[in-house]
């Protein structure tokens, strides 16, 4: 027994003696809501034995011996078996299961979801097994790594797997007097998801192959564009790099739909275009650019930027030599490039394509706000669960598909061409000059990425311009009116009134991403460290898992999230932590990635040394990591803050009255058609993640390690997946 | 800081294992460091050397097997808990502190005051030849300052262990030699138990009190510098401490703990370290061989292959009817040409009996 087995000890038995075990009262008329231990000779007696598995490593205390460890890790795993397994089993009405109440007898009572008593008790819990594992000589003994782990496996587990495996057992829901497997089945293989329709007959398709057809298309035309955009940028003399830059950081921090927004103001019904065609041409101004065009243009403006970025790392990391070496043979320009360069940058090329592939089937506000009749499996699963059919098996089974999609893409993205694509970046200066680009592979990338880049600069520019105009086609007169509605201030009786409409959303936005910004890069440079620094069993399943949830939807960790947190044992839907919670975990992966590129950087004797002085893991990480690692922290914050405020296919399941963001109130905006102030927010919303960024980086500030700088700049982690 | 060491302890491995998967880094080691010596773990590359001392430090955990420092068991304490550092072959020195900071790491995270621990940082830079560079960075200090800085911050802590891995590596040659004496200077006056990873086997002969020479992650040989150089107890060892020719040979006469040896023609009397077995092998040195023109009777005759004119000395390739041998002559009267003929004698005390497997 040391001090931190005696604390935790303290912290379990006093989080089982004192606060609420349960969320919200049993009963009203309580005045302070039973702890476990009274809940144990009250109405929940089955919570008994985790205060005996609590106390289990108690007599250790007293008694000094090697089985201390053991009697750790026995209640650990044994007091959160049974925890987990009563949480389950015990729901609001008594028993779960019926097969249960058959074999237990009826319960008087049911439980409600765990509250701060329940959540100390299970962290102390998993600590204890944690403790004992390292008492036990696990990682070298290391308490810290093994809590570590430990913490990471469980929050992932809790918060990742469960919720998407609730998906698969609500898709199994089934009708009374049938067959889970037949519902499933039957869900699964719905007509409107399969349908061939519209090419054998003339009805529609099924939404399956709506959503294949858009992502192959966007997949193809960013791998182009953004293949066109590299070549510029590291293979001519273009003089305006910079811009090239912004492009690449404007969907950052642009909400999805709002590209969306900017392409109804030129294509919409009352676009300017449109109105031109009609008045110059005669044509009828009709509703034409929602459906399938309307999507793929603006997933392609959306996502290109991302496949440039993944693109530049490859056509930069062709090394010179190789094409020098070509030349030197008696190549041409076009032979080298079409016998050198070309197949060197295929991997990449197919890299990043599923990219743009898996953003496209997980995109939402897109097609959300295009769609018109074009359904996509992202969209589909949001009207089966918000609209007037509420059938959660239907947007579960949905989900299944979707996911099965996306995460078979992304396997394929990491174990084929993931590999592949990043060969010759090294950290020694490239050396020699790349070759130049033949003149027509030069002219069709200037010819293409060009207008491309004005249009999309364009688009932006009516984004900011669009909140000033009163009634866009209808009525252009300039006016502060959308502003003032959503941003109003007011002087009242008791001094300042927020009278704008967006205000509430927007505190609540920034609340929520400041509250998960630091939580998401703690635990994300956490996992990597463990990644990086650490060697265990399992752990490149470990790296898996946590990567993964990168590949899942938003949508589907939407649906996901209300259905696994609307019931006990973890009760979360209306409240703000799932909305912190859910963006942790979609945004964790990059700050995982940014933190494994600059801790794979940092020489790993450094903490090796200051463990042999005497620090202890926590202290290594803090004292020597932390500070070599600020450009990481700097980017996982910025990433984290970001996607909380941007983000909308996750959150607008999740968001209520109460605790409304920013986006989903946008998006309520433009279902009602009222463009004008769905766009002044959204520029609001632009000019409001800048300032964020620029505080963040003031805050971090630099780093310093003198001029010889041993350690190399972190890599600017490639966003390539959202 | 000239007080000996009084904490110093000794280090034990017993029946100590490492594997990784199927590797077997660390095989089956048992030896003992006795406290306020300094013993080198000696080696080609790969051989298990590193692995041993990380163990000894606690950042890499035992497979089987149990590791004593100062007669207690920490074959499970994590390196944190251990009383050992080290000095490392990168130096590791933290890149974002001064000098008086990572000097002071160590202290400052195992709670010493502020006033106390700068004084003890100061003084150890004092003691390695930094006094005046506490402001700085690391990285604006010389390869060889920052490795008398890798030391300090190591000494700092009065440990029982000190742990060095190869930690002369990165400097040139002239550096080196001096950095390897004053390091030991410092190991003596301190009378601090020390382990030493190297392999440079004159590197090992001038630091160490005791040799333990691996091959294969196991123990080859152990013993004092002489013991090891004088008497390698087999092919590998006699190789690795400088004995580049390995011929065949017979013994054909036993005498009270001498041998005569055969070697082809000629015959040699050495210490008998045969076990009583016939068919042996001879390390000889380079420089155990003389060549010479004139026929002498237990010399080997022997035909020049090469001949080459280093100034100080003559390096000769001979074969001979037991083989290549090569050969570091200094007397440079009378040179023999490649080409030529001539007769190989032997110096008896650059000479050691091997088994000859192994
Ligand atoms: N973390 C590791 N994983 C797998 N094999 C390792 C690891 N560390 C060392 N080894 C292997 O163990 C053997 C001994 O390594 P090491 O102790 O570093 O040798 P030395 O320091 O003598 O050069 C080598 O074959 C090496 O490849
Ligand atoms: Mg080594």
């Amino acid at each position: 027994m040391n001090r931190s087995h005696l604390s935790w000890l303290v912290i379990g038995v006093l989080g089982f003696a004192l606060p609420p075990w349960y969320g919200l009262p049993t009963s009203s008329s309580a005045p302070w809501p039973p702890s476990g231990l009274l809940a144990s000779f009250g109405v929940a007696p089955w919570l008994l034995p985790i205060g005996l598995f609590l106390l289990l490593p108690a007599p250790f205390v007293i008694v000094r011996s090697r089985l201390a460890g053991l009697a750790l890790i026995a209640a650990g795993i044994g007091g959160l078996g049974y925890l987990v397994a009563q949480g389950l089993a015990i729901g609001l009405r008594g028993w779960s299961q019926p097969l249960l109440a058959d074999l237990f007898g009826p319960l008087a009572t049911g439980q409600r979801g765990m509250g701060a008593g329940g959540l100390i008790v299970a962290v102390s819990l998993l600590f204890y097994l944690t403790l004992g594992l390292a008492a036990r000589g696990a990682m070298k003994g290391d308490r810290f790594t093994t809590g570590a782990i430990g913490l990471v496996v469980a929050a992932i587990v809790v918060f990742v797997f469960w919720p998407v495996s609730t998906i698969l057992s609500q898709a199994m829901v089934a009708d009374p007097g049938q067959s889970a497997i037949v519902a499933l089945a039957e869900r699964l293989t719905a007509r409107d998801i399969w349908s061939v329709g519209c090419v054998v007959s003339a009805t529609r398709c099924g939404v399956f192959w709506n959503s294949i057809l858009l992502a192959v298309l966007t997949g193809v035309l960013t791998t182009l564009l953004g293949l066109a955009f590299a070549l510029i940028a590291s293979r001519t003399g273009f003089r305006f790099k910079t811009g090239l830059r912004l492009l690449t950081v404007l969907p950052i921090i642009t909400p999805p739909f709002v590209i969306g927004l900017a392409v109804i103001l030129l294509f919409g019904r009352n676009g300017t275009v449109t109105q031109f065609m009609a008045e110059y041409f005669g044509l009828t101004a009709t509703r034409y650019i929602y459906g399938l065009p309307g999507i793929l243009l603006t997933q392609v403006l959306a996502f290109t930027p991302i496949a440039f970025l993944v693109l530049v790392g490859v056509v930069q990391g062709i090394a010179p030599a190789m094409e020098e070496a070509a030349q030197t043979l008696g190549a041409g320009r076009w032979q080298t490039f079409r016998r050198v360069t070309w197949p060197l940058m295929r991997p990449g090329l197919a890299n990043a394509f599923l990219v743009g592939f898996i953003e496209s089937l997980a995109d939402f506000g897109n097609p959300l706000v295009m769609g018109g009749g074009y359904e996509v499996l992202s969209t589909k699963i949001f009207y089966a669960v918000v609209g007037a059919q509420n059938d959660p098996g239907r947007a579960a089974a949905l989900g299944i598909v979707l996911l099965a999609l996306c995460v078979g893409a992304f396997i394929l993205q990491r174990t084929w061409v993931g590999k592949t694509s990043y060969t010759t970046v090294g950290g020694k200066g490239f050396s020699g000059t790349s070759a130049a680009l033949p003149r027509v592979v030069k002219y069709a990338a200037y010819g293409t990425a060009l207008p491309w880049a004005l249009f999309t600069f364009l688009l932006y520019g009516l984004i900011l311009f669009g909140g000033f105009v009163e009634n866009w086609g209808r009525n252009n007169s300039i006016t502060l009116r959308h502003y003032i509605t959503a941003f109003g201030l007011d002087w009242g009786q008791n001094g300042l009134l927020w009278t704008g409409r967006a205000w509430n959303s927007l505190f609540t936005t920034i609340q929520i991403a400041a509250v998960s910004a630091p939580i998401t890069a703690a635990l994300g440079l956490l996992t990597a460290y463990l990644l990086v620094r650490q060697r265990f069993a399992g752990q490149s399943t470990f790296e898996f898992m946590t990567m993964l949830s990168f590949a899942i939807p938003g949508t589907v960790i939407g649906v996901s999230y209300i259905l696994a947190f609307n019931t006990p044992p973890v009760e979360l839907t209306g409240t703000a932590a799932i909305l912190v919670i859910c963006f942790v975990f979609r945004n964790m992966p990059v700050a995982i990635r940014a933190g494994v590129a600059s801790m794979s950087q940092i020489d790993k004797s450094l903490d090796e040394c200051a463990l042999t002085l005497g620090a202890t893991s926590a202290q290594s990480v803090r004292r020597v990591i932390l500070p070599l690692l600020r450009p990481a922290v700097v980017a996982s914050l910025v990433y984290a803050f970001v996607r909380a405020i941007t983000s909308v296919s996750a959150v607008i399941f999740l968001v209520t009255a109460r605790y409304d963001m920013a986006t989903s109130y946008i998006v309520g905006r433009v279902e009602i058609g009222d463009f004008g102030l769905a766009i002044a927010y959204s520029s609001a919303l632009i000019v409001l993640m800048g300032i964020g960024i620029l505080f963040i980086q003031l805050v971090v500030g630099e780093r310093r390690i003198g001029r010889r700088d041993p350690v190399q700049p972190a890599a600017r982690p490639a966003e390539v997946t959202a | 800081m000239t007080r000996s060491h009084s904490k110093a302890g000794g280090v034990e491995f017993r029946n100590v294992s490492r594997r990784y998967g199927n590797v077997t880094a660390v095989d089956n080691v048992s030896f003992r460091v006795e406290p306020g010596t300094l013993v080198t773990l000696l080696g080609p590359s790969g051989c298990g050397k590193t692995t041993t001392l990380r163990m000894i430090a606690g950042l890499e955990s035992a497979s089987s097997g149990t590791i004593l420092i100062g007669e207690n068991d920490v074959t499970l304490l994590p390196a944190t808990d251990r009383d050992v550092t080290m000095v490392f072959q990168s130096y590791a020195l933290f890149p974002h502190m001064s000098v008086i900071d990572n000097v002071a790491f160590g202290l400052d995270v195992s709670g010493v005051g502020r006033a106390e621990r700068e004084a003890k940082a100061r003084e150890g830079l004092a003691m390695v030849g930094l006094a005046g560079y506490e402001a700085r960075l690391p990285s604006e200090l010389s390869g060889g300052q920052q490795q008398r800085v890798a030391v300090a911050r190591a000494l700092v802590l009065e440990p029982e262990v000190l742990l060095f891995d190869e930690p002369l590596s990165n400097l040139d040659a002239k550096l080196r030699r001096r950095m390897r004496d004053d390091i030991r200077e410092l190991q003596q006056k301190l009378r601090l138990t020390s382990v030493y990873v190297t392999h440079d086997q004159e590197e090992a002969l001038a630091v160490s009190d005791q040799i333990i020479v691996m091959n294969k992650a196991v123990i080859a040989q152990q013993g004092a510098p002489a013991d090891l150089y004088l008497r390698p107890a087999s092919r590998f060892v006699a190789d690795f401490m400088g004995a580049s020719n390995l011929v065949d040979a017979t013994v054909v006469g036993r005498d009270g703990g001498r041998a005569s040896v055969r070697l082809g023609e000629a015959t040699v009397e050495l210490a008998d370290a045969s076990a009583g077995v016939d068919d042996v092998s001879i390390a000889i040195r380079p420089q155990a061989i003389a060549v010479t023109r004139l026929a002498d009777a237990p010399a080997l005759p022997v035909s020049v292959r090469k001949a080459t004119y280093l100034g100080s000395h003559m390096e000769y390739l001979l074969d001979s009817s037991v083989g290549e041998l090569f050969v570091v002559d200094p007397h440079m009267v009378a040179t023999v040409r490649a080409g030529e003929s001539a007769f190989a004698r032997f110096d008896p005390t650059g000479m050691a009996v091997v088994p000859r497997a192994g």
